[in-house]
């Protein structure tokens, strides 16, 4: 018995909460085609007013960075204080900068 | 073999330092069959306990009543969904995971093989069932693997409505007439131990608990939470004039607690190896909505193949 | 201008209530997880239209009768839902052609409600309802071309689904004493106005899922005075056993 003969696609959720946030992962769901995702999306993940714009990704088709790449990704931004207001003294006399 | 034990080391490194695991990073494979196991037993147990209340939405008695329930029973369904795509993200399909339940390889809350014999179940489920399941999940919001404690997030604020709907179907029947008041009575007599099994096994015989709590999937032992949950129910039972099917339950001063009577560990190990009331008519009604649905998720699944086909050729064409 | 009396309100809270039953019987048996969700919200959104339009009609009639009194203490023979939203569920198939025949009707209906401002209170109702009806038209529709476009199997099975009910579609566009004083306070169109429309939004569905439009002569109608299926009387007596159980008792 093959299981996963006929199961849908899996799909990534985003959500928008209310106007002005961005899209955010909310979770995932099976879909044969993109307009039964969003509307399986509605139901299953705004059945409480959470939100006001719906994205819809095939899993499959999603890029990822690999967790092994995490050092090399991630870490040369570690030393790269200068990026960030609080490497910056100023004198006191300056009050919002 | 060196590189194993540097990505174990990280790995224990992450959960002792209250770092969240996520889907991508190497973790023990018995941390991963353990999460596997737990979150689909999780899963199940949702969609199991549809039944149980689903039984009775036909029937509710007022057409506020219905739409709380079937509300309720929905959001279960929600509930599965969403541990369901947690567990999927170890690398398991929904697939895989619904046919080990529907062949009896996969386990779920025992619980949900009793019967809902009256509409005042509808209050004792509520309330109990729900009010033991929310203990055992606000714990598992923290816990180690992201995925799963972010569902668990999810389910916990969405479980909140649940447990007070019950209380307050009891609450109205137990200010009812005396037929109502027997029969919140009799929900509570048979709804309390088996509420009481719901933590699971006493800790000392309890065998996936240890590590569990050392990878913080689980946060507190099945009788501390216990001991919680008798502690904050009783004086609801107070409150509905009810009385706990239990008489050696009593306050107990020097250590703060309620102490109760022994639990009686065949009557829960009977059910769990399939022969409690429901058992067989829980899965068989699980099979057969999926066998019946067979041929509409194909069908879903060839109306989306000949669209892209279609839509294929006509690129091309052009 | 004579106010209209409560029976109308009452046919289109009925027709909500009875396809709300039916609907939620689908739940934990649905084809998939998702559709088991989106067949109960939809049984939802159902719910409180009729729980909406009963209080009202209670309220119109002034016998004291609230949503509850009209939903479990009427029989079969005082309830004027049409008969196509009382057969039972079948398969997913039949309950999906019935919710689409279902669903473009409703829309129309709701959508001249919501148009109209001799009935401000219905109106307000309605604006609410085509909201949802038009969520519930597009996932009927979109669900038939896929089961009629699907495979084999699933066309030959909705296409005796839509077969099978067609005969009842005919009742939803006749009219009587009702109706007509509707029409003539300019409330709602003549229920035969709708059906020009309807087949021409039906049909546009049924040529995407390649199924065709059954010929019929068969004529299914009397639900709106009481005449019923022999199934209606069993779901009453299932949805109503607790309050003739126990009369007066409050849950």
């Amino acid at each position: 018995m093959s299981a996963s003969k006929n199961e849908w696609p899996l799909w990534e959720v985003f959500v928008r909460s209310r106007q002005g946030l961005s899209h955010k992962h909310v979770g995932s769901l099976h879909a044969a085609d993109a307009t039964m995702a969003v509307n399986n999306a509605r139901d299953v993940y705004t059945r409480r007013q959470e939100g006001t714009s719906i994205w819809v990704v095939k899993a499959e088709d999603i890029t990822a960075s690999t967790p092994a790449e995490k050092d090399i990704l991630f870490d040369p931004a570690n030393d790269k204080v200068y990026r960030h207001p609080t490497f910056y003294d100023l004198p006191d006399e300056v009050k919002n900068m | 073999m060196t590189q194993e034990m540097d990505l174990n080391q990280r790995f224990e490194d992450y959960i002792a330092a209250d770092q969240k695991i996520e889907a991508k990073d190497w973790m023990p494979d018995a941390y991963r069959k353990t999460l596997i196991r737990q979150i689909s037993q999780h899963a199940h147990s949702e969609i199991i306990g549809m039944q149980p209340e689903g039984n009775w939405i036909t029937r509710a008695p007022s057409l506020k009543r219905k739409s709380i329930l079937l509300a309720k029973v929905q959001d279960e369904a929600g509930h599965g969904l969403y541990l369901y795509s947690a567990a999927e993200t170890l690398g398991i399909t929904r697939d895989e995971m619904l046919d080990a339940l529907h062949t009896g390889k996969a386990k779920y809350s025992s619980i949900f093989n009793y019967p809902t014999l009256t509409w005042a179940d509808m209050g004792a489920v509520g309330w109990l069932v729900d009010g033991a399941a929310i203990m055992n999940q606000v714990p598992l919001c923290k816990c180690s693997y992201g995925p799963y404690a972010r569902a668990m997030v999810r389910v916990c604020k969405e479980e909140s409505f649940h447990q007070r709907q019950g209380f307050q179907v009891m609450l109205n029947l137990s200010n009812g007439t005396a037929e109502q008041k027997a029969m919140a009575q009799d929900a509570l007599n048979r709804w309390w131990w088996p509420s009481l099994m719901m933590f699971g096994p006493n800790d000392a015989s309890s065998k996936h608990s240890e590590q569990s709590m050392r990878w913080k999937i689980k946060r507190f032992s099945n009788d501390e939470l216990r001991q919680r949950f008798v502690d904050m129910t009783v004086p609801q039972a107070e409150l509905l004039g009810l009385s706990v099917p239990d008489p050696a339950l009593k306050w107990n001063e020097e250590t703060g607690h309620y102490d109760f009577g022994p639990i009686d560990w065949s009557e829960f190990e009977q059910v769990i190896s399939g022969n409690g009331p429901c058992n067989r008519e829980r899965i068989a009604h699980r099979v057969n909505a999926h066998n019946e649905g067979a041929w509409v998720r194909e069908a879903a699944a060839a109306h989306a193949a000949k669209v892209a086909a279609r839509a294929d050729q006509q690129t091309h064409a052009a | 201008m004579a106010k209209l009396g409560h029976e109308w309100i009452l046919r289109l809270g009925d027709d909500a209530l009875v396809l709300a039953q039916r609907l939620s019987e689908w739940c934990s048996h649905g084809p998939a997880l998702e559709e088991d969700i989106a067949l109960s919200n939809i049984a939802l959104d159902l719910l409180g239209q009729a729980r909406a339009l009963l209080t009202l009609a209670g309220e119109r009639e002034g016998q004291g009768r609230d949503e509850d009194a009209l939903a479990y203490f009427r029989t079969d023979r005082e309830f004027s839902n049409a008969l196509l939203v009382e057969v039972p569920n079948g398969h997913f198939g039949d309950t999906i052609v019935r919710q689409m025949l279902f669903d473009q009707f409703a829309l129309l209906r709701y959508e001249a409600l919501a148009g109209q401002s001799a009935e401000p209170e219905v109106a307000a109702i309605a604006a609410k309802a085509v909201k949802e009806v038009r969520y519930h038209a597009a996932h009927s529709a979109q669900w038939v071309v896929r089961l009629g476009d699907g495979t084999d199997e699933s066309h030959n099975k909705v296409q005796e689904s839509l077969n099978v009910l067609w005969p009842y579609t005919q009742e939803l566009f006749e009219d009587d004493a009702v109706s007509q004083a509707c029409a003539a306070a300019g409330v709602l169109p003549l229920n035969a106005s709708y059906h020009a429309r309807w087949k021409e939004q039906v049909l546009a569905i049924l040529e995407e899922a390649t199924l065709n439009c059954p010929e019929t002569s068969a004529l299914l109608t009397g639900g709106r005075e009481g005449k019923h299926t022999e199934h209606l009387s069993y779901l009453l007596a299932e949805m109503q056993v607790l309050q003739r159980t126990y009369p007066g008792a409050k849950w």
